[in-house]
């Protein structure tokens, strides 16, 4: 800095971070909408709910239903399912979250946390399986809940994963029961 | 190889031209540039893939003139242009076929190099180009899957953007952020449209640094032995394009067949069924030429270790260059590396068959066992061999290795000057 005196470098240098700051958060406040305009949008998130009868599903049955562009499954089960899943111990499973968007977040995968207590015949979730997003088929699979094809993961009767490459339990989107058999789902 | 050009316009509005805008010089150097004489046919693919690309940009703008990326009109504008649309069908088949036969080319192309070691000092960025244009494809024929909105494209979509949110943290967003919504949906399909008729493009520029870089130290051949003087090259044209032309032709007859006679064999008939979002077939698998990188995923019993191993199965190819402690390049004198170059290739497509299959029983021991295979070639193999290996004494040059090969004094192709 021979030809330059100390005050006129500290000028320099002041100028150079100033401006690559600005150029900095510039570049990110401007690429900010180009990144969430690939985020669901207004028309996307207004298909919020459905609303189901349960009256017509006999014990046994299961019916599957879109919701937000997904399968929900709707599953009347048996009291041996029930019995079943109730009869596994926590520490059996490979997920020991109960999934349930409608109680509180790390609850333990009980089966009556899985449904809304008292409604325990009732089974409702997202037919997707917790792996890659395959649905899988019901009154299948090692544990007699669901198995999905795509890449081989059972779950038990209360829709959660025991074997296979899925790491989560099939989620609980959230739900409310309108009236005794009318549920609201979403 | 490099250097001013010698190029001298004799035309005065060719010579003012090109004085302003070189592009006259830039193309003569190109024709006129020294390639070994000793090339073989598998050096003809890479022009069989530059020609590749050319179809599928040109198929490819036509189809998208009567194709509506619409999940409620997708699938019918496809069978719209297959019937109604002139010659539709013809221009479908050849774009379906020519992802394929791309793919072909490709795999050829790349173990061509890995067998007469291409990727060696000093065409690494040559290499490292060639992986990133691999990968761009993989991605441009993947979205393109989609388009047609039956239930493989639907449900290879579902599967292949899942594959994000094993990602710890951000998973979710990312793929929320890829669906624009909560599941594979319409605005899916309208920006996987969107990035597949841009993806091609990239790829035309990525092919360009590609050529750059090999017209830098120039091309490799069978003896791996440098270029040492003229007498070891010929000029591009005649002698290249003739055999490129010649290679590109029974290449097209290969792709015509296939055309012509046989246009759905390398995709999947449940394709032709439209996207049920309620209902997975009941045997999901990619397109052919990702079946062995889908066995990698499935091989292993956990979704962010199957991710990782799918991905870095092709990362990996980024550092072979550093993995490869041999000096020689060519396998043709490497009597170790060849036996294992071939094994590699068997392994690879054992895991073809494997990713073809369901994941049941004995698959899935074959699948596991392939898979490490997979990655020990790369990490241990292909360091190991290097080090242990007495490889064959090099000819002294290209010209040497021919001549070797034409005792009577037969006549070899005409050197440069
Ligand atoms: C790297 C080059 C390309 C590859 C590997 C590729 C691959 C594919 C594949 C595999 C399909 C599905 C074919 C089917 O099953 O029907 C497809 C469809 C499609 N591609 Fe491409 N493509 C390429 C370039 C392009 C370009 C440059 C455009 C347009 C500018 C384009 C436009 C389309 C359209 C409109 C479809 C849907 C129609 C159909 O399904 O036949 N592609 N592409
Ligand atoms: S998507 Fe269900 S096991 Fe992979």
């Amino acid at each position: 800095m021979s030809t330059l005196d100390s005050h006129d470098s500290e000028r320099r240098d002041f100028l150079y971070i100033g401006t690559g700051a600005f150029a900095a958060v510039g570049t990110a406040m401007a690429a900010w909408p180009f990144i969430d305009q690939m985020n669901p949008d207004a028309s996307v998130k207004a298909l919020a709910s459905v609303e189901v009868d349960l009256a017509p599903i006999e014990e046994g049955q299961s019916i599957t239903i879109s919701w937000r562009g997904n399968p929900v499954f709707i599953r009347h089960r048996t009291a041996k399912e029930i019995e079943e899943a109730k009869s596994v111990p926590i520490a059996d499973l490979p997920d020991q979250d109960a999934r349930n968007a409608n109680i509180d977040d790390g609850s333990p995968a009980t089966d009556v946390n899985r449904v809304i207590e008292g409604k325990e015949k009732f089974l409702i979730m997202l037919g997707v399986c917790t792996h890659l997003g395959c649905v899988p088929v019901g009154e299948a699979g090692e544990f007699g809940g669901w198995f999905c094809p795509c890449h081989g993961s059972h779950y038990d009767t209360a829709g959660r994963i025991r074997k296979g490459p899925a790491p989560e339990n099939l989620l609980v989107p959230p739900y409310s029961y309108a009236s005794d058999t009318l549920v609201k789902i979403g | 190889m490099s250097g001013h050009s010698t190029y001298e316009p004799k035309n005065p509005l060719a010579k003012w031209f090109d004085k302003q805008l070189p592009i006259l010089s830039m193309s003569y150097d190109f024709m006129v540039f020294p390639t070994p004489k000793n090339l073989n046919y598998l050096w003809t693919f890479g022009g069989i893939l530059s020609m590749c690309l050319v179809i599928q940009l040109v198929t490819g703008i036509v189809l998208a003139m009567h194709y509506t990326p619409h999940v409620d009109m997708a699938f019918s504008s496809v069978e719209h242009i297959m019937r109604d649309v002139n010659y539709g069908w013809l221009l479908r088949y050849i774009h379906a076929t020519g992802g394929s036969m791309f793919f072909i080319a490709v795999f050829v192309h790349i173990l061509r190099g890995m067998y007469y070691g291409s990727y060696k000092a000093p065409r690494e960025i040559l290499w490292i180009l060639g992986v990133i244009i691999l990968l761009l494809m993989m991605m441009t024929a993947f979205m393109g899957y989609v388009l047609p909105w039956g239930q493989m494209s639907f449900w290879g979509a579902k599967v292949i953007t899942s594959l994000f949110s094993a990602i710890p943290f951000v998973g979710d967003w990312v793929v929320t952020l890829l669906w624009g919504g909560f599941s594979v949906d319409n605005p899916t399909l309208n920006r996987f449209f969107s990035l597949h008729y841009l993806m091609p493009f990239v790829i035309v520029g990525a092919v360009a640094l590609h050529i750059w870089a090999l017209h830098i130290p120039g091309s490799n051949n069978p003896t791996g032995v440098s270029v040492k003087s003229g007498q070891d090259t010929v000029p591009f044209h005649p002698y290249i394009t003739m055999k490129d032309g010649f290679a590109a032709i029974v290449f097209l007859v290969l792709f015509a067949f296939f055309v012509f006679y046989k246009p759905n064999y390398l995709g999947h008939s449940i394709n032709y069924e439209i996207a049920d979002p309620l209902k997975t077939p009941e045997h999901i698998v990619p397109e052919w030429y990702f079946l062995p990188f889908y066995a990698i995923l499935r091989a292993i019993p956990d979704k962010l270790g199957g991710v990782l191993a799918m991905a870095g199965a092709i990362v990996i190819l980024f550092f072979l260059p550093w993995l490869d402690t041999s000096r020689v390049r060519s396998a043709k004198y490497r009597p170790i590396f060849r036996q294992f170059f071939w094994l590699f290739v068997i392994d690879v497509v054992i895991l073809g068959f494997v990713g073809a299959n369901p994941p049941e029983g004995w698959w899935i021991t074959v699948g596991q066992f392939a898979t490490a295979y997979y990655f020990a070639h790369f990490l241990l193999i292909i360091p190991l061999v290097g080090l242990i290996e007495n490889p064959k004494p090099l000819p002294a040059s290209i010209s040497e290795s021919v001549l070797a090969n034409h005792p009577k004094g037969e006549p070899a192709a005409q050197p440069a000057e």
